[in-house]
């Protein structure tokens, strides 16, 4: 029994130096709120695309609100993800906008991130909202650089202050890669046949043009590793299921 | 008490039969301590959790086969790269394709999909820690022995500056913090020498301040000083947190050692009221002054490029009458500068300088009121400037730049932690140091002479990754198992026309065989890619290739014969070896070949995704627009780019199709027939 409760223990710290955890100072005991809220709202900063390991570009920022949905100052809010993340600051009292702002860095793992955000209510009853990320790890890393180069000029509708988006001037409409529904269906090879040889190797539009002879293979499958993790919803691999426990 | 022992003595050892049986289990028992402990050793219960995990997976037979394989520690034992890693003994399935999945627990998960292998690279290559160790403290944590523990994964990008010196696709961080060193001078005061022997040299360069009275007043230089930030928020100029008085000292000193320059300065000023009163904003859009400075807009937003300084409230730092001079000819008073002489008109420099003088903010230096100075202040503004170094970056008259003013950086990632001070409370490793040494270097002692940067916590991680990448390891590699980065190249274009192009500061956004900026195409080839004719018009008068860039080539009023001897250089010098350029011909192609090209044009290749030729059906809007191609590149150019664009442009983003010869022969074919209407022309 013992030796279950150290092999938990074991793989904890595990998790936690493995993923670059900076330990942090323990639960803010000594902030005491001012105010409390009825409920725990993201303002921004959700649904962001990070690297492992690295603060995320935007903070996430959080807002406590009463039952009228007026702001609450001094409400305390905690922050929490999965092992490895870590939050600057950990926990805070809102400001006078009833906000609070935190920089987040993603554990050391590729994937999606669930975070918490808690705060009480004067019923001491703990109230959350969930604030989802996306940590790129080196292959996808690699797939946003080539998106960025090469694809979101077509395939990303927006445009930035760089970046004109071509997407409006295409006859045939391009599917952003966040589109789950479109891409998830596909497999693959599929992917690979469509990236590498262009639309009209899976019978689609000619203006997707084939990338196989300046794309290596490689690279094609960093950039389907990326596509993959930032689809909407999640892509799930239908490969060999194997039994669960 | 005594009794007892002796009595208990006598039981073991009374009887020389008895005290033999006794003397016997005892070794017994201390023989088997070993085996216990290896018994009972940590990575044994991972190994063991990992069967048990793997047992009732559909792939357990496979897993099972290669876990038995070795059956013990493991071991990855690289002599050339000193690496001697056990960590596979724990983390068993780090190289099992299938154990990718997100939910296989840790240590158990297949390593993420890097461009290495785990056997030829090991782990501590980029993770750090204790290779050799079996235990998890002693693998992952500094011990009193081992003083690196694991790198923390925000810096890992820092292990592959270790081998590769060249900017890398998949290290972002790394690239950056690199870039950052030079951009934000650190390289100033701290050498630091690259294992190849190069030094890194600073990009942000510094104005010289010999003759800063003629360019800005000291309420300017005292606010700058006080908060660089409050005039600019895109300011690299680190805050030295100079107390009052000594702001006005320095102030004080700086404008006293100035020194006047003749034509740095026309006091002939006279502005006169712009007509329009929206032309000064015109003239500075049309000359695309935004696609290298900065402006923050209401918003708050910063807007425009970075290569030359914020612009925001550039009215209530320079004199108009500096102004003026400088954008007659900016390298009278900066030989160097990276911004272009214009060739501007008077009326049109009278135009700017108005525009620019307007953007001010009337807080910045309402507060400010300095009496003139004494000669006290001075000197002991002098005294200032020598004890922080300021002349590490600026050229000041009568100081002398000094040698390593801050300490060498080259080795910095392999540092021993008995040469650091550690802040109570800081986590005792290099990242945790160097990182909070960049982001507030006074909290290591208000007496450090370390000015305090503006940086982002990206910016500050980017860096710490850089500065990581110079460990010991790194230094001692042999050379060939490192990737070296492109030798620096010091290339100029000799005679006249290299004159002209230093003038118009060519190479601040094109590259020239391996000089220059990025903002715009590489030239290296530009006499082979276009026609003579196109050239010099465009040199005159650059129009729009690329409608989707917002930076631009700006117009650089040259007179007739100095875009003849430009176009002259270019066509002669800058050519490929690959092919002989007048090898096709630019016109009298077979109007059946014309047509084939026209269709592939449109069907098999749909160049129209990217290209404009028909101005009104086609939108493409990535490429150059292609409606008078055939006036403006060579046939021979634009068939090779077909083939194999990459080959002609490393890095252009236009596919490689891998075209036949004959549908690259029909393609050039149609191009060449659009030669553009001069009604067109007049358009753009």
């Amino acid at each position: 029994m013992t030796m279950i409760g150290h092999w938990r223990i074991f793989v904890a710290t595990l998790v936690l130096v493995s993923a670059g955890c900076t330990r942090k100072p323990g639960p803010a005991s000594a902030l005491k709120p001012t105010g409390f809220g009825a409920a725990v709202v993201e303002s921004s900063g959700g649904k962001q695309v990070g690297a492992t390991g690295m603060v995320l570009a935007q903070p996430v920022v959080v807002q406590v609100n009463d039952e009228q949905g007026t702001a609450v100052t001094g409400a305390l809010v905690e922050f929490s993800g999965p092992a490895g993340v870590s939050f600057d600051p950990p926990s805070g009292l809102t400001d006078s906008s009833g906000q609070l702002s935190t920089d987040v860095a993603l554990a050391g793992m590729a994937g999606r991130y669930q975070l918490t955000a808690r705060t009480t209510t004067k019923a001491q009853k703990s109230v959350d909202v969930k604030i989802e990320e996306i940590a790129l790890g080196y292959q996808e890393q690699l797939g946003f650089q080539l998106d960025n180069k090469y694809c979101a000029r077509c395939h990303n509708p927006e445009s930035t202050a760089e970046r004109v988006s071509n997407y409006d001037n295409l006859e045939v409409k391009p599917h952003p890669f966040t589109e789950g529904e479109t891409l998830n269906r596909m497999t693959d090879a599929e992917l690979t046949a469509i990236i590498g040889h262009g639309g009209p190797a899976l019978n689609k539009s000619a203006l997707m043009p084939p990338y196989g002879y300046t794309l290596s293979k490689t690279e094609i499958e960093a950039l389907i590793a990326y596509i993959r993790l930032i689809s909407d919803p999640p892509y799930h691999a239908s490969g060999t299921v194997y039994a669960q426990k | 008490m005594k009794n007892g022992l002796s009595s208990l003595w006598q039981m073991l050892f009374g009887h020389p039969v008895r005290a033999f049986g006794v003397v016997s289990l005892l070794l017994l028992i201390s023989l088997a301590i070993a085996p216990a402990k290896n018994h009972f050793s940590e990575w044994r219960h991972y190994q063991k959790q990992y069967l048990a995990l793997i047992q009732t997976r559909g792939d357990a037979v496979t897993l099972q086969r290669h876990f038995h394989e070795h059956d013990d520690t493991q071991q990855i034992w690289l002599p050339q790269l000193g690496v001697v890693d056990r960590c596979t003994t724990c983390h068993v399935g780090s190289k099992e394709a299938s154990l990718a999945d997100a939910n296989i627990p840790q240590p158990f998960r297949r390593h993420p999909v890097i461009p290495h292998t785990l056997d030829q690279f090991g782990c501590v290559m980029c993770h750090r820690g204790q290779g050799p160790a079996t235990t998890v403290e002693e693998a992952h944590s500094s011990t009193l022995a081992w003083e690196q523990p694991i790198l923390p994964a925000r810096y890992v990008q820092s292990s592959c500056g270790q081998c590769h010196r060249a900017p890398l696709t998949g290290t972002p961080q790394l690239n950056l913090g690199r870039n950052l060193l030079g951009r934000y001078g650190c390289v100033h005061c701290h050498t630091v020498k690259l294992p190849d022997g190069n030094t890194i040299k600073p990009t942000d360069d510094p104005p010289s301040l010999k003759h800063i009275a003629d360019k800005t007043t000291r309420e300017w230089i005292y606010t700058w000083l006080k908060d660089p930030q409050s005039y600019a928020v895109t300011a690299t100029m680190p805050n030295f947190k100079l107390s009052d008085p000594d702001a006005r000292d320095v102030s004080a000193f700086l404008i006293a050692s100035s020194t006047p320059l003749a034509g740095d300065t026309e006091s002939d000023l006279k502005i006169q009221k712009a007509p329009d009163p929206t032309a000064g904003a015109s003239l500075y859009g049309e000359s695309f002054c935004s696609s290298c400075h900065a402006v923050q807009n209401a918003a708050g937003n910063v807007v425009g490029g970075d290569v030359g300084p914020e612009l925001t409230r550039v009215g209530n730092k320079v004199k108009p009458e500096w102004l003026r001079a400088w954008l007659r000819n900016p390298r009278v008073y900066d030989s160097g500068t990276a911004m272009p002489h214009y060739r501007f008109t008077d009326p049109q420099v009278s135009l700017l300088t108005a525009f620019l003088g307007s953007k001010t903010d009337s807080d910045l230096l309402a507060n400010v009121h300095l009496d003139a100075a004494t000669p006290e202040q001075i000197a002991h503004g002098k005294l200032l400037v020598t004890e922080y170094g300021c002349a590490s970056c600026h050229e000041i008259n009568g100081i002398k730049k000094p040698d390593n003013f801050a300490p060498e950086l080259t080795r910095i990632g392999s540092k021993p932690l008995a040469q650091i001070i550690f802040l109570p409370g800081m986590t005792h490793a290099i990242p945790d140091y160097i990182a909070a040494k960049i982001r507030q270097p006074r909290s290591f002692g208000a007496a450090l002479k370390m000015p305090q940067f503006s940086l982002a916590p990206a910016q500050v991680d980017a860096l710490t990754t850089a500065l990581l990448a110079l460990t010991d390891r790194a230094h001692d590699l042999p050379l060939a198992l490192t990737v070296p980065s492109k030798p620096p190249s010091n290339y100029q274009p000799a005679g006249k026309a290299g004159k002209l192009m230093d003038d118009m500061a060519c190479f601040t956004c094109h590259a020239i065989n391996g000089r220059g900026g990025d903002l715009a195409p590489d030239l290296t080839w530009e006499g082979s890619s276009v026609q003579r004719p196109w050239l010099q018009a465009f040199l005159k008068n650059p129009g729009t290739l690329r409608p989707a860039l917002i930076r631009r080539m700006p117009r650089f009023n040259l007179s007739d014969d100095d875009a003849k001897e430009l176009t002259d250089y270019i066509m002669t010098v800058y050519q490929t070896p690959e092919f002989d350029r007048d090898s096709m011909p630019a016109s009298g192609y077979p109007p059946a070949q014309v047509e084939q090209g026209k269709q592939l044009f449109y069907s098999k290749y749909a160049c129209q995704s990217c290209h404009i030729i028909d101005t009104k059906a086609d939108k493409g809007y990535i490429g150059p627009t292609l409606t008078q191609v055939g006036s403006r590149l060579n046939a021979t150019w634009i068939y090779h780019w077909l083939k194999d664009p990459q080959a002609m442009r490393s890095g252009t983003i236009e596919p490689n199709r891998n075209m036949s010869d004959e549908d690259a022969r029909a393609l050039t074919a149609f191009l060449m027939t659009q030669k553009g209407s001069s009604k067109q022309e007049a358009k753009k």
